[in-house]
């Protein structure tokens, strides 16, 4: 065969498998960081790589300190930052953003407001006036706001008929105590987003997006001073002070292991969810944790990737993840998998689960890991947005300045007894929910099949239609 | 800005083989990016193989002669790297970034599959891959709301004997067809250095790396020859308007409207997507402005081109409609938009906003050792010569007001429109086509 010819050709250079050269030394971008008198911190990162600067804005004032009953109060404040302000409409502030090159971001996360956009350098100072514009001095138009809320609500008659975020949602929403915040979306839901008004806006903004809650992260073709400066000019004599709000986050919904079928009649996968309520961002486990979760199902070469994909074939692609928030975000093994092998897919997720829980990894299973999340460092921090992003993490965690300095360390630390240990006090398979979206007929029957616990029947609103015994 | 024109380095060299080799130093961070293009993708199937290139480039993942299945992604990850491939209609890439210390084992890795790929291939190994690709079907297109446009638009807007015409994820049942003899064929056919440009880009010792590349990829033989495509050309504007009406499980109703446009790298292709960027760029284009903030008919609006470098171009707006808003008032509000552009033209202001769009976006992506090396790898494949990266944005710059009216008066117009309507299942039994009696 030509082919076999080919490779004997090339057999004496290309059989030995290359070694590594020596490693080339990376470390994370200095920062400095300043604080206004206002409270404002303002952190820079100077990465002189090309001309172009990231700003960040992150504010404490995430989706977890809303009032239940208005859950998507910060995600609807923070899109309509940028749709008006005491001296121009929407309109113009997009086209003023974007004149500049830099489309402006806004969202909420669980534990944060961001304002991000990259421009040339040149350009620093006048996209950051807009920044500090849009931050302190939105008007809110009620147009505006009524039209985002909207915007919302469509997304939410979108997501109904649309599997993959109907199961993060769902699943969400079994996981947690009704009383949670986490129970619900970021962005809210009808009963939630429905009444909101420029006037909540009004009042979320002036409690909660003020100086001493909000950090400016500035990376890219800048210098320390140069950045100061302008931070000083735009935000310095700016006001108020945030208002301190309890949280109550995490708490489980149900004590013990069910199956939950989410109707999607004739659907030819079953969209899983398969996991509990995980722990906190900062935790003393986390490093073996992520390690643990890189073994499991974190990266390709993982267990459960592994097993569903490439050996059973049950689905393109299968993967397990914690959601790092202050408070216990979920744990979650997620994949779709063809209708009819709905039971089985559950039954393999539920054997690696029990599998690293059961004997240490293997040297090789760990080093896998553990090299990969330490070779693949400097890669992630390629670009001034992620470096910014980083920084930004630093803020929202309380985390300390030499966390990514230290980071590598940190993972080539954990050692194969560390993972058996976190698998065991933070994955409980005994008090798994299992979410199927899919056909209720087919993936309905193969849940009761498993045994495993009661399986109830949603619609995708979420009303209970029928539980089996 | 000045000196933009230098912002990539380029240097290339081509082996005996045919094998063209481009190679990009940037020691600012000590990653190095290896990055293949094929100029092979769903175009050069054969009639009952659709969906073969993209099941093919799975198969590129389940080892070669020295390296076993699975263990192509295991050796990347343990070398701290990242990778991927992804299949396009007329070409496939495979992509690596890794610590700077591993550039020979990604190119090692590339090689030893570009020259010995078939002896281990197995019956097995395809089965479990089809499988998988079938998922993958299943998962983007058919489980997903508006999931089949992927297919439907190339096949409203291509004849149908073009070869972008076809499904490039394929059908079920061409999938089932597939067989090991085809991967024989196809890889003996396609996967040859002289149908191939390797990247380099990003912290790497430039002799080292040639040595590298001559050692791993210079024993591997020329192959016979390309096959040519079927015919590509086709008018530059459709001669007239063409729709589909898709009822589908969706909530609310999307419509694509397409226009033909100049190919990928002709200076008409830069007044193009100058262009696009006006109309649905950001939330200060045309479509965000008039049909979601303004008359409120749509909750997204954008438009985009498919960047095709060959045949001709796709010039593509997408917009999904509020709900309580017809298929027929989205489309009515898009064609009147268009309409308006199309008459009365851009002005300076929106060339200098979409510009500026353009040109942050063009250096920010320059940041990623990966993107700077699929950047001169396309160049390359397209266009022959990966220094094209470094006209990109004078070229971008040269474009004028006047140039960006005159293709909305030539290519915009209704001798040149496409429709794709999606709308949800029950209300299409007693509903007419959208806009029907426009001409």
């Amino acid at each position: 065969m030509t082919d076999v010819a080919r490779s004997t050709a090339s057999a004496s250079e290309v059989t030995g498998r290359p070694a590594p050269g020596p490693p080339r030394p990376y470390r994370f971008p200095v920062f400095t960081r300043a604080r206004l008198a206002n409270g404002l911190e303002v952190i820079v990162a100077p990465v002189p790589r090309l001309p172009l600067i990231t700003i960040r804005l992150v504010i404490d004032a995430g989706a977890s300190i809303e009032d239940r009953a208005q859950a998507g109060l910060a995600h609807l404040t923070a899109l309509a930052l940028a749709e008006g302000t005491l001296r121009a409409g929407g309109a113009q502030l997009a086209e003023e953003f974007e004149q500049l090159g830099g489309s402006l971001s806004t969202s909420a996360s669980w534990d944060g407001v961001h304002l991000i956009t990259s421009v040339l350098s040149t350009r620093f100072e006048a996209a950051l006036s807009l920044l500090a514009e849009v931050t302190r001095t939105p008007s809110f138009p009620a147009r505006e706001v009524d039209r985002l809320r909207d915007e919302r609500l469509a997304e939410l008659l979108e997501l109904r008929a649309e599997p993959r975020g109907l199961a993060d949602e769902r699943f969400a929403s079994i996981l947690y105590d009704q009383r949670s915040r986490y129970a619900l979306p970021e962005g809210g839901t009808e009963d939630t987003v429905g009444s909101l008004t420029r006037e909540h806006c009004l009042g979320f903004h002036d409690r909660q997006i003020r100086p001493r809650a909000t950090s400016v992260v500035i990376v890219g073709d800048v210098e320390i001073e140069r950045a100061v400066a302008a931070a000083e000019r735009t935000f310095g004599d700016w006001s108020g002070v945030p208002q301190q709000v309890g949280r109550t986050m995490a708490g489980p919904a149900r004590i013990g292991r069910t199956l939950h079928l989410i109707a999607r009649p004739g659907a030819p996968q079953s969209e899983l969810r398969v996991g509990h309520i995980g722990i906190p961002r900062v935790h003393p486990d986390y490093f073996s944790v992520v390690v643990m979760n890189a073994i499991l199902g974190g990266v390709f070469s993982s267990r459960i990737n592994l097993n569903l994909r490439e050996r059973n074939a049950f689905t393109y692609g299968a993967s397990s993840g914690f959601d790092w928030r202050r408070d216990a975000g979920p744990f979650v093994v997620s994949t779709a998998v063809a209708t009819g092998v709905t039971a089985a897919a559950v039954r393999e997720i539920l054997s690696e689960i029990d599998g690293i829980r059961a004997a240490p990894p293997g040297v090789d299973e760990l080093s896998l890991a553990t090299s990969y999340l330490d070779g693949v460092f400097p890669i992630r921090f390629e670009t001034t947005e992620a470096i910014a992003s980083a920084l930004s993490s630093l803020q929202i965690f309380g985390l300390p300045d030499d966390y990514y300095d230290t980071y590598r360390d940190n993972v080539r630390n954990v050692a194969t007894d560390d993972v058996q240990r976190v698998a065991l006090a933070h994955l409980a398979p005994d008090r798994v929910q299992i979410v199927a979206v899919g056909d209720p007929e087919e993936a309905g029957r193969q849940l009761e099949s498993l045994a495993l616990g009661p399986v109830l029947y949603w619609t995708p609103e979420g009303v209970l239609t029928r539980e089996s015994a | 800005m000045t000196g933009a024109a230098s912002l990539v380095p380029v240097d290339t060299l081509r082996l005996e083989n045919g094998l063209f080799v481009v190679l990009s130093e940037d020691h600012t961070v000590p990653v190095v990016a290896v990055n293949l293009w094929y100029h092979v993708g769903s175009a050069n199937e054969r009639p009952g193989r659709t969906g073969f290139a993209h099941l093919f480039e799975h198969m590129l993942f389940q080892g070669s002669a020295h390296v076993g299945a699975n263990e192509h992604f295991e050796l990347v990850q343990r070398a701290g790297g990242t990778l991927n491939g992804s299949t396009w209609l007329d070409r496939t890439n495979y992509y690596e970034t890794l610590p700077a210390s591993q550039l020979a084992l990604g190119l090692w890795l590339e090689a030893d599959r570009m020259g010995a790929l078939l002896p281990a291939m197995t019956q097995q190994k395809l089965d479990t891959q089809r499988d998988v690709v079938k998922n993958e079907r299943r998962w983007t297109v058919d489980n997903q709301p508006y999931g089949t446009w992927w297919e439907k638009l190339p096949a409203l807007c291509f004849p149908e004997e073009h070869p972008f015409h076809h499904s490039l994820i394929g059908s079920m049942e061409d999938l089932s067809a597939a067989s090991l003899e085809d991967v024989t064929e196809f890889f003996r056919t396609y996967y040859t250095p002289d149908n191939a440009v390797l990247t380099i880009a990003g912290d790497f010792d430039r002799q080292e790396a040639e040595r590298l590349v001559r050692a791993y990829f210079g024993p591997i033989a020329r192959g016979g020859g390309r096959p040519a495509l079927g015919a590509m050309d086709l008018p530059p504007r459709f001669g007239g308007w063409r729709r589909e009406l898709v009822p589908d499980d969706v909530a609310v109703p999307r419509v694509f409207l397409a226009f033909r446009s100049p190919v990928f790298g002709s200076d008409a292709y830069y007044t193009a997507s100058l262009c696009a960027a006006i109309l649905g760029t950001g939330r200060g284009s045309r479509l965000h402005r008039t049909l979601v903030r303004d008359r409120q008919l749509a909750s997204v609006a954008t438009a985009f081109t498919f960047d095709l470098a060959k045949g001709t171009d796709l010039l593509v707006i997408d917009a999904t409609a509020r709900p309580g808003v017809t298929a027929e008032a989205l489309e009515e509000g898009i064609v009147s938009l268009v309409d308006t552009l199309s008459t009365a033209g851009v002005s300076d202001e929106e060339r200098a906003r979409v510009t500026a769009l353009e040109e942050m976006s063009f250096i920010s992506g320059l940041q990623s050792a990966g993107e700077r090396a699929d950047r001169l790898s396309r160049f390359a494949t397209y266009l022959g010569e990966p220094r094209l990266v470094n006209e990109h944005l004078p070229r971008l710059r040269r474009v004028t007001t006047k140039d960006i009216t005159a293709f909305a008066r030539e290519q915009l117009g209704p001798d040149n429109r496409a429709a794709l309507a999606y709308v949800p299942r029950e209300s299409s039994a007693n509903g007419s086509p959208p806009a029907a009696s426009t001409p």
